[in-house]
Protein backbone atom coordinates (compact mmCIF):
# COMPACT_ATOMS: atom_id res chain seq x y z
CA UNK A 1 0.00 0.00 0.00
CA UNK A 2 1.66 3.08 -1.12
CA UNK A 3 1.62 6.02 1.88
CA UNK A 4 1.39 9.99 2.05
CA UNK A 5 4.69 11.49 3.26
CA UNK A 6 5.16 14.42 4.90
CA UNK A 7 7.28 17.13 5.56
CA UNK A 8 8.01 17.69 9.71
CA UNK A 9 10.94 19.59 9.91
CA UNK A 10 13.17 22.00 7.95
CA UNK A 11 16.26 23.60 8.96
CA UNK A 12 18.82 26.08 6.64
CA UNK A 13 22.27 27.11 6.81
CA UNK A 14 22.95 29.73 4.15
CA UNK A 15 23.71 33.03 2.36
CA UNK A 16 20.77 34.19 3.55
CA UNK A 17 20.65 33.57 7.10
CA UNK A 18 22.00 30.75 9.39
CA UNK A 19 18.55 29.51 10.50
CA UNK A 20 14.87 29.76 8.85
CA UNK A 21 13.81 32.75 10.76
CA UNK A 22 16.41 34.54 9.34
CA UNK A 23 16.01 33.07 6.20
CA UNK A 24 12.53 34.12 5.84
CA UNK A 25 13.43 37.89 6.69
CA UNK A 26 16.13 37.60 3.87
CA UNK A 27 13.78 36.31 1.36
CA UNK A 28 10.47 38.65 2.40
CA UNK A 29 13.10 41.52 1.72
CA UNK A 30 14.51 40.31 -1.06
CA UNK A 31 17.95 40.63 0.69
CA UNK A 32 20.71 39.27 -1.11
CA UNK A 33 23.87 37.25 0.01
CA UNK A 34 25.95 37.65 -2.67
CA UNK A 35 29.72 39.59 -2.11
CA UNK A 36 33.06 40.06 -3.53
CA UNK A 37 35.58 37.66 -2.56
CA UNK A 38 39.11 39.51 -2.90
CA UNK A 39 41.19 35.96 -2.31
CA UNK A 40 39.71 34.40 -5.11
CA UNK A 41 40.96 37.67 -7.45
CA UNK A 42 44.60 36.66 -5.92
CA UNK A 43 43.99 32.39 -6.54
CA UNK A 44 43.12 33.17 -10.44
CA UNK A 45 39.14 33.42 -10.61
CA UNK A 46 37.80 34.98 -13.89
CA UNK A 47 34.46 36.17 -10.74
CA UNK A 48 35.32 36.74 -7.43
CA UNK A 49 31.35 36.82 -6.80
CA UNK A 50 30.15 34.22 -4.31
CA UNK A 51 27.70 33.74 -1.93
CA UNK A 52 28.53 33.86 1.97
CA UNK A 53 28.39 32.30 5.25
CA UNK A 54 30.67 31.46 7.37
CA UNK A 55 32.37 28.75 9.46
CA UNK A 56 30.02 27.42 12.64
CA UNK A 57 31.66 27.19 15.32
CA UNK A 58 30.83 23.64 16.92
CA UNK A 59 32.60 23.03 19.68
CA UNK A 60 29.87 24.05 21.67
CA UNK A 61 27.33 21.48 20.27
CA UNK A 62 29.90 18.56 19.35
CA UNK A 63 33.01 15.87 21.33
CA UNK A 64 35.98 16.75 19.35
CA UNK A 65 35.98 13.17 17.84
CA UNK A 66 32.54 14.31 16.41
CA UNK A 67 34.00 17.17 14.96
CA UNK A 68 37.29 15.78 13.73
CA UNK A 69 35.89 14.01 10.38
CA UNK A 70 33.79 17.28 9.47
CA UNK A 71 35.07 19.96 7.13
CA UNK A 72 32.55 22.59 5.63
CA UNK A 73 29.53 20.04 3.83
CA UNK A 74 29.30 18.00 6.83
CA UNK A 75 29.78 21.19 9.18
CA UNK A 76 26.94 23.01 7.36
CA UNK A 77 24.77 20.48 7.33
CA UNK A 78 24.87 19.57 10.76
CA UNK A 79 23.60 22.94 11.40
CA UNK A 80 20.88 22.67 8.97
CA UNK A 81 20.06 19.38 10.35
CA UNK A 82 19.70 20.65 14.21
CA UNK A 83 17.53 23.11 13.07
CA UNK A 84 15.30 20.27 11.48
CA UNK A 85 15.51 17.77 14.08
CA UNK A 86 14.57 20.74 16.79
CA UNK A 87 11.43 21.33 14.66
CA UNK A 88 10.57 17.61 13.68
CA UNK A 89 10.76 16.77 17.40
CA UNK A 90 13.29 14.37 17.05
CA UNK A 91 16.10 13.70 19.33
CA UNK A 92 18.83 11.35 19.70
CA UNK A 93 17.06 8.87 22.06
CA UNK A 94 14.22 8.59 19.94
CA UNK A 95 16.55 8.23 16.48
CA UNK A 96 19.10 5.63 18.56
CA UNK A 97 15.45 3.75 18.99
CA UNK A 98 13.43 4.64 16.00
CA UNK A 99 14.56 3.32 12.50
CA UNK A 100 15.42 6.58 10.48
CA UNK A 101 17.23 6.95 7.51
CA UNK A 102 19.21 9.62 5.89
CA UNK A 103 20.16 10.63 2.43
CA UNK A 104 22.07 14.00 1.80
CA UNK A 105 22.83 15.77 -1.93
CA UNK A 106 26.54 16.29 -1.97
CA UNK A 107 28.75 16.04 -4.89
CA UNK A 108 32.27 17.31 -3.74
CA UNK A 109 34.97 17.86 -1.03
CA UNK A 110 37.03 19.89 -2.82
CA UNK A 111 39.02 21.94 -0.04
CA UNK A 112 39.36 18.90 2.17
CA UNK A 113 40.94 16.85 -0.17
CA UNK A 114 43.34 19.63 -1.30
CA UNK A 115 43.91 20.38 2.64
CA UNK A 116 44.90 16.75 2.92
CA UNK A 117 46.99 16.59 0.01
CA UNK A 118 49.02 19.72 1.27
CA UNK A 119 49.75 18.22 4.34
CA UNK A 120 51.37 14.68 2.54
CA UNK A 121 53.06 16.96 0.15
CA UNK A 122 54.51 19.49 3.10
CA UNK A 123 55.12 16.18 5.55
CA UNK A 124 56.05 13.28 3.40
CA UNK A 125 54.44 10.86 5.27
CA UNK A 126 50.47 9.51 5.44
CA UNK A 127 50.78 8.77 9.23
CA UNK A 128 51.32 12.34 9.74
CA UNK A 129 47.37 13.39 8.14
CA UNK A 130 45.42 12.73 11.85
CA UNK A 131 42.51 10.63 11.76
CA UNK A 132 40.11 13.12 10.66
CA UNK A 133 40.56 13.67 7.47
CA UNK A 134 39.44 10.48 5.70
CA UNK A 135 36.16 11.45 6.60
CA UNK A 136 36.26 15.06 5.74
CA UNK A 137 37.53 13.90 1.97
CA UNK A 138 34.69 11.36 0.95
CA UNK A 139 31.87 12.55 -0.75
CA UNK A 140 29.63 10.99 1.66
CA UNK A 141 31.29 13.32 4.43
CA UNK A 142 27.74 14.58 5.24
CA UNK A 143 25.84 11.36 5.88
CA UNK A 144 28.71 9.38 7.52
CA UNK A 145 29.23 12.27 9.80
CA UNK A 146 25.14 12.87 10.74
CA UNK A 147 24.20 9.46 11.13
CA UNK A 148 27.02 8.67 13.70
CA UNK A 149 26.19 11.38 15.26
CA UNK A 150 22.48 11.39 15.48
CA UNK A 151 21.89 7.24 16.08
CA UNK A 152 20.43 6.85 12.98
CA UNK A 153 19.77 3.34 12.11
CA UNK A 154 18.17 3.23 8.25
CA UNK A 155 19.00 4.43 5.00
CA UNK A 156 22.60 6.04 5.33
CA UNK A 157 23.74 7.27 1.91
CA UNK A 158 24.78 10.04 0.03
CA UNK A 159 23.70 11.52 -3.27
CA UNK A 160 25.63 12.80 -6.00
CA UNK A 161 23.58 14.73 -8.96
CA UNK A 162 25.34 17.76 -9.35
CA UNK A 163 23.04 20.57 -9.10
CA UNK A 164 19.83 18.33 -8.51
CA UNK A 165 21.95 16.53 -5.49
CA UNK A 166 19.47 17.87 -3.05
CA UNK A 167 16.50 17.39 -4.95
CA UNK A 168 17.19 13.68 -5.78
CA UNK A 169 17.91 13.01 -2.53
CA UNK A 170 13.82 14.35 -0.82
CA UNK A 171 12.85 12.11 -4.15
CA UNK A 172 14.20 9.00 -3.15
CA UNK A 173 13.54 9.54 0.24
CA UNK A 174 10.15 10.21 -0.05
CA UNK A 175 9.45 7.00 -2.62
CA UNK A 176 11.48 5.48 -0.05
CA UNK A 177 9.24 6.28 2.58
CA UNK A 178 5.78 5.91 0.19
CA UNK A 179 6.67 2.00 -0.57
CA UNK A 180 6.83 1.58 3.07
CA UNK A 181 10.56 1.01 3.20
CA UNK A 182 11.51 3.40 5.79
CA UNK A 183 9.40 5.51 8.17
CA UNK A 184 11.59 9.18 8.24
CA UNK A 185 14.24 9.84 6.32
CA UNK A 186 16.37 12.78 6.82
CA UNK A 187 16.91 14.57 3.32
CA UNK A 188 19.02 17.72 2.57
CA UNK A 189 21.49 19.00 0.64
CA UNK A 190 25.21 20.43 1.19
CA UNK A 191 27.25 22.54 -0.80
CA UNK A 192 31.30 23.81 0.42
CA UNK A 193 32.18 27.15 -0.15
CA UNK A 194 35.94 27.38 -0.03
CA UNK A 195 38.10 29.17 -2.45
CA UNK A 196 38.79 25.58 -4.14
CA UNK A 197 35.76 23.81 -4.35
CA UNK A 198 34.76 26.39 -7.80
CA UNK A 199 37.85 27.13 -9.39
CA UNK A 200 37.19 24.93 -12.03
CA UNK A 201 33.50 25.87 -12.82
CA UNK A 202 35.08 29.68 -12.83
CA UNK A 203 36.95 28.77 -15.52
CA UNK A 204 34.18 27.49 -17.81
CA UNK A 205 33.67 31.53 -18.00
CA UNK A 206 29.91 30.42 -16.53
CA UNK A 207 30.05 32.97 -13.60
CA UNK A 208 29.18 36.36 -13.45
CA UNK A 209 31.61 39.26 -13.87
CA UNK A 210 29.11 41.78 -12.56
CA UNK A 211 31.47 42.30 -10.00
CA UNK A 212 31.33 46.08 -9.00
CA UNK A 213 27.59 45.61 -7.52
CA UNK A 214 27.47 41.83 -6.21
CA UNK A 215 23.92 42.29 -4.93
CA UNK A 216 22.95 42.66 -9.07
CA UNK A 217 25.03 40.12 -10.55
CA UNK A 218 22.66 37.07 -10.17
CA UNK A 219 19.61 37.87 -12.24
CA UNK A 220 17.84 34.92 -13.34
CA UNK A 221 15.92 35.16 -16.31
CA UNK A 222 16.43 39.13 -16.81
CA UNK A 223 17.31 39.99 -20.51
CA UNK A 224 20.74 41.45 -19.20
CA UNK A 225 22.18 38.31 -17.22
CA UNK A 226 25.86 36.93 -17.60
CA UNK A 227 26.31 34.25 -15.57
CA UNK A 228 25.31 32.72 -12.04
CA UNK A 229 26.64 33.14 -9.03
CA UNK A 230 28.42 30.45 -6.89
CA UNK A 231 27.11 30.21 -3.38
CA UNK A 232 26.85 27.23 -0.72
CA UNK A 233 25.93 26.13 3.09
CA UNK A 234 23.08 23.68 3.38
CA UNK A 235 19.37 23.10 4.01
CA UNK A 236 17.75 19.54 5.43
CA UNK A 237 14.64 18.50 5.33
CA UNK A 238 13.04 15.78 7.23
CA UNK A 239 10.38 13.82 5.75
CA UNK A 240 8.13 10.79 7.72
CA UNK A 241 4.71 9.11 6.59
CA UNK A 242 2.16 10.42 7.56
CA UNK A 243 1.17 7.92 10.33
CA UNK A 244 4.80 8.57 11.93
CA UNK A 245 4.15 12.64 11.88
CA UNK A 246 0.15 12.05 13.34
CA UNK A 247 1.90 9.01 15.75
CA UNK A 248 4.52 11.49 17.27
CA UNK A 249 2.35 14.66 17.12
CA UNK A 250 4.83 16.17 14.82
CA UNK A 251 4.57 19.66 12.77
CA UNK A 252 3.36 18.87 9.21
CA UNK A 253 4.88 21.37 7.13
CA UNK A 254 3.59 20.16 4.00
CA UNK A 255 2.77 17.02 2.07
CA UNK A 256 5.04 15.81 -1.25
CA UNK A 257 2.57 14.71 -3.73
CA UNK A 258 4.73 15.03 -6.61
CA UNK A 259 8.51 13.76 -7.64
CA UNK A 260 9.68 13.57 -11.57
CA UNK A 261 13.38 12.84 -12.84
CA UNK A 262 14.72 12.32 -15.86
CA UNK A 263 18.15 12.61 -17.94
CA UNK A 264 18.27 14.22 -20.87
CA UNK A 265 20.78 11.97 -22.20
CA UNK A 266 22.79 15.04 -24.22
CA UNK A 267 25.01 17.43 -23.65
CA UNK A 268 27.26 17.16 -20.29
CA UNK A 269 26.54 21.00 -19.33
CA UNK A 270 24.00 22.63 -21.85
CA UNK A 271 20.35 22.18 -20.75
CA UNK A 272 17.76 20.30 -23.02
CA UNK A 273 14.21 21.22 -22.97
CA UNK A 274 13.00 17.85 -23.64
CA UNK A 275 14.89 16.37 -20.21
CA UNK A 276 13.41 19.53 -18.17
CA UNK A 277 9.72 19.01 -20.42
CA UNK A 278 9.75 15.21 -19.19
CA UNK A 279 10.79 16.27 -15.58
CA UNK A 280 7.89 17.93 -15.48
CA UNK A 281 5.44 16.43 -16.70
CA UNK A 282 6.21 13.27 -14.56
CA UNK A 283 6.16 15.27 -11.85
CA UNK A 284 2.44 16.57 -12.51
CA UNK A 285 1.54 12.69 -13.65
CA UNK A 286 2.54 11.68 -10.51
CA UNK A 287 1.05 13.51 -8.15
CA UNK A 288 -2.23 13.29 -10.47
CA UNK A 289 -2.86 17.10 -10.39
CA UNK A 290 -4.34 19.44 -12.84
CA UNK A 291 -1.81 22.10 -13.57
CA UNK A 292 -3.92 24.60 -12.90
CA UNK A 293 -3.60 23.67 -8.91
CA UNK A 294 -0.23 24.90 -8.82
CA UNK A 295 0.32 28.17 -6.86
CA UNK A 296 3.78 28.76 -7.44
CA UNK A 297 7.32 27.86 -9.35
CA UNK A 298 10.28 27.79 -7.26
CA UNK A 299 12.48 27.57 -10.69
CA UNK A 300 16.08 26.35 -10.62
CA UNK A 301 17.28 29.44 -13.19
CA UNK A 302 20.60 30.04 -12.46
CA UNK A 303 20.72 33.49 -14.22
CA UNK A 304 23.09 31.86 -16.98
CA UNK A 305 21.84 32.76 -20.58
CA UNK A 306 21.06 29.45 -22.28
CA UNK A 307 19.84 27.86 -18.95
CA UNK A 308 17.41 30.50 -18.11
CA UNK A 309 16.01 30.40 -21.33
CA UNK A 310 15.26 26.67 -21.73
CA UNK A 311 13.42 26.04 -18.27
CA UNK A 312 11.26 29.33 -18.92
CA UNK A 313 10.57 27.66 -22.15
CA UNK A 314 9.73 24.18 -20.35
CA UNK A 315 8.15 26.03 -17.57
CA UNK A 316 5.39 27.79 -20.46
CA UNK A 317 4.76 24.03 -22.35
CA UNK A 318 3.88 22.49 -19.02
CA UNK A 319 2.35 24.81 -16.76
CA UNK A 320 1.25 27.92 -18.85
CA UNK A 321 2.06 31.51 -18.39
CA UNK A 322 0.30 32.56 -15.24
CA UNK A 323 1.36 30.73 -12.66
CA UNK A 324 3.67 33.16 -10.49
CA UNK A 325 7.60 32.12 -10.89
CA UNK A 326 10.34 33.24 -9.00
CA UNK A 327 14.18 31.61 -8.74
CA UNK A 328 15.77 32.52 -5.47
CA UNK A 329 18.99 32.30 -6.52
CA UNK A 330 18.90 36.38 -7.74
CA UNK A 331 19.42 36.44 -3.57
CA UNK A 332 21.47 33.42 -2.95
CA UNK A 333 23.50 32.59 -5.93
CA UNK A 334 23.98 28.89 -7.13
CA UNK A 335 23.67 27.21 -3.87
CA UNK A 336 24.69 24.12 -6.65
CA UNK A 337 24.00 20.74 -4.50
CA UNK A 338 22.11 22.12 -1.67
CA UNK A 339 20.11 24.19 -4.04
CA UNK A 340 17.28 21.51 -4.55
CA UNK A 341 17.01 21.05 -0.82
CA UNK A 342 17.45 24.64 -0.11
CA UNK A 343 14.77 25.83 -2.18
CA UNK A 344 12.09 23.59 -0.85
CA UNK A 345 12.84 25.13 2.21
CA UNK A 346 12.51 28.57 1.11
CA UNK A 347 9.20 27.93 -0.92
CA UNK A 348 7.67 25.79 2.20
CA UNK A 349 8.53 28.87 4.32
CA UNK A 350 6.87 31.21 1.64
CA UNK A 351 3.82 28.44 1.77
CA UNK A 352 3.31 29.32 5.36
CA UNK A 353 3.45 33.15 5.00
CA UNK A 354 1.58 33.40 2.06
CA UNK A 355 4.23 35.25 -0.30
CA UNK A 356 6.29 34.74 -3.31
CA UNK A 357 9.81 35.55 -2.57
CA UNK A 358 11.19 38.07 -5.12
CA UNK A 359 12.82 37.01 -8.59
CA UNK A 360 15.42 40.13 -7.40
CA UNK A 361 17.55 41.66 -10.39
CA UNK A 362 14.44 40.35 -12.88
CA UNK A 363 14.53 44.18 -14.67
CA UNK A 364 13.55 43.31 -18.58
CA UNK A 365 12.23 40.23 -19.96
CA UNK A 366 13.84 38.45 -22.76
CA UNK A 367 11.98 36.55 -25.57
CA UNK A 368 11.31 33.07 -23.80
CA UNK A 369 10.63 35.21 -19.60
CA UNK A 370 8.67 37.43 -21.01
CA UNK A 371 6.25 34.29 -21.73
CA UNK A 372 6.57 33.20 -18.27
CA UNK A 373 4.66 35.34 -15.32
CA UNK A 374 8.64 35.88 -12.91
CA UNK A 375 7.82 37.92 -9.72
CA UNK A 376 10.04 40.89 -9.51
CA UNK A 377 9.26 41.80 -5.85
CA UNK A 378 7.68 40.86 -2.91
CA UNK A 379 4.16 39.76 -3.54
CA UNK A 380 1.59 38.41 -0.97
CA UNK A 381 0.07 35.41 -2.39
CA UNK A 382 -1.52 32.15 -1.04
CA UNK A 383 0.26 29.69 -1.75
CA UNK A 384 -1.49 25.61 -1.18
CA UNK A 385 1.00 23.67 -4.20
CA UNK A 386 4.19 24.49 -5.27
CA UNK A 387 6.66 22.93 -7.41
CA UNK A 388 10.55 23.14 -7.07
CA UNK A 389 12.80 22.52 -10.10
CA UNK A 390 16.63 21.48 -9.97
CA UNK A 391 18.60 20.35 -12.77
CA UNK A 392 22.24 19.43 -13.01
CA UNK A 393 25.49 19.03 -15.30
CA UNK A 394 25.44 15.41 -16.86
CA UNK A 395 21.53 16.57 -17.71
CA UNK A 396 19.90 15.33 -14.84
CA UNK A 397 16.61 16.78 -13.82
CA UNK A 398 14.66 16.84 -10.91
CA UNK A 399 10.80 18.29 -10.45
CA UNK A 400 9.16 18.06 -6.83
CA UNK A 401 5.33 19.06 -6.15
CA UNK A 402 4.40 20.48 -2.23
CA UNK A 403 1.36 20.65 -1.18
CA UNK A 404 -0.03 22.29 1.69
CA UNK A 405 -1.28 19.34 4.65
CA UNK A 406 -4.68 18.31 4.97
CA UNK A 407 -6.41 15.50 6.13
CA UNK B 1 64.31 19.54 25.98
CA UNK B 2 64.73 18.38 29.39
CA UNK B 3 62.22 16.24 31.58
CA UNK B 4 60.69 19.65 33.08
CA UNK B 5 60.26 21.23 29.20
CA UNK B 6 58.80 18.07 28.13
CA UNK B 7 56.48 17.86 30.92
CA UNK B 8 54.96 21.54 30.47
CA UNK B 9 54.75 20.98 26.78
CA UNK B 10 53.47 17.77 26.46
CA UNK B 11 50.67 19.37 29.24
CA UNK B 12 49.97 21.91 26.90
CA UNK B 13 49.45 19.78 23.43
CA UNK B 14 47.32 17.29 25.25
CA UNK B 15 45.08 19.13 26.91
CA UNK B 16 44.58 21.33 23.62
CA UNK B 17 44.51 18.19 20.93
CA UNK B 18 42.08 15.87 23.41
CA UNK B 19 40.27 18.73 25.62
CA UNK B 20 41.52 17.53 28.86
CA UNK B 21 42.25 20.06 31.75
CA UNK B 22 45.64 20.57 32.22
CA UNK B 23 45.22 19.76 36.24
CA UNK B 24 43.79 15.59 35.01
CA UNK B 25 47.74 15.17 33.55
CA UNK B 26 49.35 13.78 36.50
CA UNK B 27 52.46 11.71 35.95
CA UNK B 28 51.44 8.74 37.84
CA UNK B 29 47.72 9.09 35.74
CA UNK B 30 46.76 6.65 33.42
CA UNK B 31 47.50 8.52 29.76
CA UNK B 32 45.01 5.80 27.70
CA UNK B 33 42.02 6.73 30.39
CA UNK B 34 42.86 10.22 30.82
CA UNK B 35 42.66 11.28 27.16
CA UNK B 36 39.93 8.85 26.55
CA UNK B 37 41.82 7.62 23.71
CA UNK B 38 39.99 5.12 21.01
CA UNK B 39 41.96 3.52 18.10
CA UNK B 40 41.81 6.48 15.93
CA UNK B 41 42.83 8.88 18.26
CA UNK B 42 46.57 7.61 18.88
CA UNK B 43 46.99 8.48 14.90
CA UNK B 44 46.33 12.32 16.13
CA UNK B 45 48.60 11.30 19.46
CA UNK B 46 51.45 10.28 16.85
CA UNK B 47 50.56 13.59 14.90
CA UNK B 48 50.86 16.24 17.81
CA UNK B 49 53.51 14.28 19.65
CA UNK B 50 55.55 14.70 16.62
CA UNK B 51 54.53 18.17 15.61
CA UNK B 52 55.85 19.02 19.54
CA UNK B 53 58.22 16.50 20.54
CA UNK B 54 59.87 15.83 16.92
CA UNK B 55 59.50 12.25 17.40
CA UNK B 56 57.06 9.47 15.76
CA UNK B 57 56.09 6.50 18.40
CA UNK B 58 55.61 3.36 17.49
CA UNK B 59 52.43 1.06 18.32
CA UNK B 60 55.29 -1.03 20.19
CA UNK B 61 55.80 2.22 22.27
CA UNK B 62 52.37 2.50 23.14
CA UNK B 63 51.81 -0.84 24.40
CA UNK B 64 54.70 -0.28 26.68
CA UNK B 65 53.27 2.93 28.48
CA UNK B 66 50.67 3.08 31.06
CA UNK B 67 50.87 6.39 32.58
CA UNK B 68 51.94 10.18 31.64
CA UNK B 69 55.34 9.11 33.46
CA UNK B 70 56.11 6.51 31.27
CA UNK B 71 55.57 8.37 28.48
CA UNK B 72 57.88 11.12 29.54
CA UNK B 73 60.75 8.17 30.45
CA UNK B 74 60.02 7.23 26.88
CA UNK B 75 60.34 11.38 25.29
CA UNK B 76 63.31 11.52 26.72
CA UNK B 77 64.73 8.36 25.45
CA UNK B 78 63.78 9.11 22.28
CA UNK B 79 64.99 12.98 22.35
CA UNK B 80 67.97 12.34 23.71
CA UNK B 81 68.65 9.62 20.47
CA UNK B 82 67.86 12.65 18.38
Amino acid sequence: MERRVVITGIGTYSCLGENTHEVLESLRLGRSGIIYDESRKEFGYRSCLTGFVKEPDLKPYLSRRDRLGMHEPAMFAYMSTREAMEQAKLDIDFLANNETGIIFGNDSTAGAVINTIDKVRERKDTTLIGSGDIFQNMNCTVNMNLSTIYKLKGINISLSAACASGSHAIGLGYLMIKQGLQERVVCGGAQEINLYAMASFDGLGAFSIRQDTPAKASRPFDRDRDGLVPSGGAATIIIESLESALQRNAPILGEIVGYGFSSNGDHISNPNFDGQFRSLNMAIKHAGMDVSEIDYVNAHATSTPIGDATEAQAIYEVLGGKVPVSSTKGMTGHECWMAGASEIAYSLLMMHNDFVAPNINFENPDEDSKKINVIPEYKEHKIDCFLSNSFGFGGTNSSIIVKKFKK
Amino acid sequence: MNRAEIITTTKRFLSEEFEVDESLILPENNLHSTLDLDSLDYVDLVVVIEENLGFKPTSDDFKAIVTFNDFYDLAEQKIAVA
